[in-house]
C-alpha cells in the first residue's frame, strides 16, 4: 500500500504541457464520434439515440444517476455490446458491430468497473498480456522460444514494468494478483489498458473504492495520460475527480443525453441538477 | 526516495525475471535428470513398458493441460485423437507401406486437421460446447473404428508395423525408452515456452477473463482453437508411438473412459501446471499396474482419485505441493 501514497514526480510538471495539447486538440477531427446509439435490453431502453464527439487528447466524463445507462454506453464504446442502431466512428470510421477485439485493435482500450483482472497470472503478466497487439508471435516461435522470441520477450517484460513503476506498483512486480489489495488492482487494471497503447482509454470508475489520496493520484495519472496525447472517457461517481479532470461531461438520465458541455456548463444545467437532486430541490441546489 | 524506490523496483525486476522461468528450467533439468536416471531402478521389461506407457500419457496430458489448465476448455474426446493417431499410423505404414515416421507424421497432421474442422464452429460459441462436442466426436471415432474391420480390423484390433526413424530401427525396450523420453522432455520444453510467451499469456488471459482479453486485442476464438488443434496434435503423435510401441492397436485406445482417465490425469496432477500433468499421468499410469487386483474396479478407483482430488487438493497435487512447499521456506 505504500506505493500508491508515492507523490508521482510528474504531477506539477503536467499542468502546461496538458493546456497546451489541450489548444491543438480542438483543432482536430473527434477521434471518437458517437451518432445516434440506441441500445435495449428485452424492451428496456438503456440508452436511446445519445450522440456526442470526443476531440483528441481530451477527458471527456459521462455522469448520470444510478441506471442511467453510463455502463452500456461505455460496453459499446468498447465493442462489448453491439448497438442497436447508430454509428460508432473512430477517427471517421464506423466500428460498431466489429468483434470486440478489432475494437482493441482499432485503438480503444478500457478497464473494468468490477475489476476483470487476470487472477490467475502475476501483476507482470497482466501487463505483459496488455501488450498483445503489439507482439508479432506465431504458435511455432513461441514453443521453439526463438532467440528472435526471447528478445522480444525480455523488451515486453522491460515496457510492463515501466508501466507497473508510472501507476506506483513497482513493489507488487512479482505479486500474484489475487494477493494484491484492491486499490492496487484499480491501478494494475490502468497499466494492463496502457500497455495496449490505446489511442482512446475508457475508464469505468477508476476511482471507485479508493480513498481520497488514491483518489487524487488517479485524477493525476489521468493528466498525465491528456498529456501524453491519450484520450480520456471517464465514466465516474466522484464529482470532485469528474469537475478537476473533465474538459467535457456528457449528462445521462434513463438513457437520453440530458447535457453536453464544459464542467462550468454542466454545473449550472438545471436539468442536470434536477435530475440529480430531484425538482423540489432544484432551485437551492443552483443558489448553494 | 526515488532512487531507493527504483532500486526496489531493479531487484524485485531481477526476482520476477527468474522466478517463472527459471522454475520451469529447473523442473525441465530435474526431469531430464529423472528420465536419465530411472533405466537404474528399472529391473527389466515389464518396467520399461510401464515407464515408456508413463511417457506417452504424459505427452498426452501436457497437451490436453494446455487446453483445460490454461485456456480452460474442456475436451471429452482426446482418446479419440490419440486412437485415430495410431490407427492412422497403422493403417498408412502397415496397410499402405509408407515408412512408419512419416506415417506418423502424417496421422498426426490430419487429426490436427480433423482437430481444426470440429473445434472451428463449436470454439466460437461461449460455454462447455467445447466438451459436448468432442464427447460426441470421440463417440463417432471409436464406433467408426469398430465397425470399418475391413480397414481397422474391427473390434479385434490390427496389427501395426514396428517404427524406423530415419533408417534407424527402434528395437529394444532400451531404445523405445530413450525415444520416448526424449519426446516427453521436447513436449514439456515446447510447452514451457509456449507458457510464457504472448501465446501463452493469451491463453490464461481467456481463462481468467475473456472479455478483457478481447478488450486487449486478443482474438479469443482463434486462440482456443490453436490451442485444441495443438492438444490433438500432441495426443496422436502419443497415440501413433504407442501403437508402434506395442506393435497392435485395438479400438479400446479410442473410448470415452480413455478420455475421461486422461482428463482425470490432468486435474490430479494440477490444472495449469505442466509438471503437474507428467506427475498425474504417471501416478494414474502406474496405480492400476501397481494394483493389478483391483484391475476390474480400475475406473471406480480412478474416479475415487478424482473425488479426493477435488475435495482435498482442488488446485491438484502439483501446485498444492509447490505452495506448501514455499509456505514452509518463507
Amino acid at each position: 500500500m505504500s506505493a500508491l501514497r508515492q507523490p508521482s514526480p510528474a504531477a506539477s510538471a503536467s499542468e502546461p504541457g496538458r493546456a497546451a495539447v489541450r489548444d491543438v486538440a480542438c483543432a482536430h477531427a473527434p477521434v471518437l464520434g458517437v451518432e445516434g446509439v440506441s441500445k435495449s435490453f428485452g424492451g428496456v431502453h438503456a440508452i436511446e439515440d445519445v450522440s456526442f464527439d470526443v476531440r483528441p487528447g481530451t477527458v471527456h466524463s459521462i455522469i448520470g444517476p444510478n441506471g442511467a445507462g453510463k455502463t452500456t454506453l461505455l460496453n459499446m464504446l468498447a465493442g462489448i455490446y453491439v448497438p442497436d442502431a447508430g454509428r460508432i466512428r473512430l477517427d471517421g470510421r464506423d466500428v460498431a458491430g466489429l468483434p470486440t477485439h478489432r475494437y482493441a485493435a482499432a485503438g480503444i482500450g478500457r478497464t473494468f468497473q468490477n475489476l476483470q483482472v487476470f487472477f490467475n497470472m502475476t501483476a507482470l503478466e497482466n501487463v505483459m498480456t496488455g501488450r498483445h497487439l503489439h507482439e508479432r508471435c506465431s504458435m511455432l516461435s513461441a514453443m521453439l522460444r526463438t532467440p528472435a522470441r526471447a528478445r522480444a520477450e525480455a523488451a515486453c517484460r522491460e515496457v510492463a514494468t515501466r508501466l507497473l513503476e508510472r501507476v506506483g506498483l513497482a513493489s507488487h512486480l512479482a505479486a500474484r494478483a489475487d494477493t494484491m489489495p484492491y486499490g492496487a488492482l484499480k491501478r494494475l487494471e490502468i497499466a494492463r489498458a496502457l500497455a495496449a497503447e490505446p489511442r482512446v482509454l475508457l475508464l469505468d470508475e477508476p476511482a471507485a473504492g479508493l480513498n481520497a489520496t488514491e483518489a487524487r493520484e488517479i485524477e493525476t495519472l489521468i493528466r498525465e495520460l491528456t498529456a501524453d496525447g491519450t484520450t480520456v472517457v471517464l465514466v465516474e461517481h466522484n464529482m470532485r475527480l469528474v469537475m478537476e479532470a473533465s474538459d467535457r461531461i456528457v449528462v445521462l438520465d434513463r438513457g437520453r443525453l440530458l447535457a453536453d458541455g464544459t464542467p462550468a456548463e454542466i454545473a449550472r444545467d438545471p436539468q442536470v441538477i434536477e435530475a440529480y437532486l430531484g425538482a423540489p430541490q432544484a432551485k437551492e441546489a443552483a443558489h448553494a | 526516495m526515488a532512487h531507493v524506490a527504483s532500486s526496489a523496483s531493479e531487484a524485485a525486476r531481477a526476482r520476477t525475471a527468474t522466478s517463472a522461468a527459471a522454475s520451469g528450467r529447473r523442473g525441465l533439468f530435474l526431469l531430464a535428470a529423472l528420465l536419465v536416471a530411472l533405466p537404474i531402478a528399472l529391473p527389466n521389461a515389464y518396467f520399461y513398458d510401464v515407464a515408456i506407457a508413463v511417457a506417452l500419457n504424459a505427452i498426452v496430458c501436457v497437451g490436453l493441460n494446455l487446453l483445460i489448465g490454461y485456456a480452460g476448455q474442456i475436451s471429452l474426446g482426446h482418446a479419440g485423437f490419440f486412437a485415430l493417431g495410431g490407427y492412422g499410423s497403422a493403417i498408412l505404414s502397415g496397410t499402405h507401406g509408407w515408412p512408419a515416421g512419416l506415417a506418423l507424421l502424417a496421422s498426426s497432421a490430419a487429426v490436427g486437421l480433423l482437430a481444426f474442422v470440429v473445434g472451428r464452429p463449436t470454439l466460437r460459441l461461449k460455454g462447455h460446447y467445447l466438451a459436448m462436442a468432442t464427447l460426441g466426436l470421440g463417440i463417432i471415432i471409436s464406433i467408426v473404428i469398430a465397425t470399418e474391420d475391413r480397414v481397422t480390423g474391427g473390434p479385434d484390433g490390427m496389427p501395426v508395423p514396428p517404427l524406423a526413424l530415419l533408417g534407424w530401427k527402434i528395437h529394444g525396450e532400451l531404445a523405445w525408452y530413450a525415444l520416448t523420453g526424449a519426446a516427453l522432455l521436447f513436449t514439456v520444453w515446447l510447452a514451457l515456452n509456449l507458457i510464457e510467451s504472448p501465446v501463452g499469456r493469451a491463453l490464461r488471459a481467456l481463462h481468467g477473463s475473456e472479455v478483457a482479453a478481447e478488450t486487449l486485442g486478443i482474438a479469443s476464438a482463434a486462440y482456443k482453437l490453436r490451442v485444441f488443434v495443438l492438444s490433438a496434435v500432441f495426443a496422436a503423435a502419443a497415440g501413433a508411438l504407442t501403437a508402434h510401441h506395442a506393435g497392435f492397436i485395438t479400438p479400446v485406445q479410442g473410448s470415452f473412459m480413455h478420455s475421461v482417465g486422461l482428463v482425470i490425469m490432468v486435474v490430479f496432477g494440477g490444472m495449469a501446471s505442466i509438471f503437474g500433468a507428467v506427475v498425474g499421468a504417471a501416478v494414474l499410469t502406474t496405480l492400476p499396474q501397481v494394483l493389478t487386483v483391483l484391475k476390474d474396479y480400475e475406473m471406480m478407483v480412478f474416479g475415487a482419485v478424482l473425488i479426493v482430488t477435488m475435495v482435498f487438493f482442488p488446485h491438484g497435487i502439483v501446485p498444492t505441493l509447490a505452495r506448501w512447499w514455499a509456505r514452509r521456506r518463507a
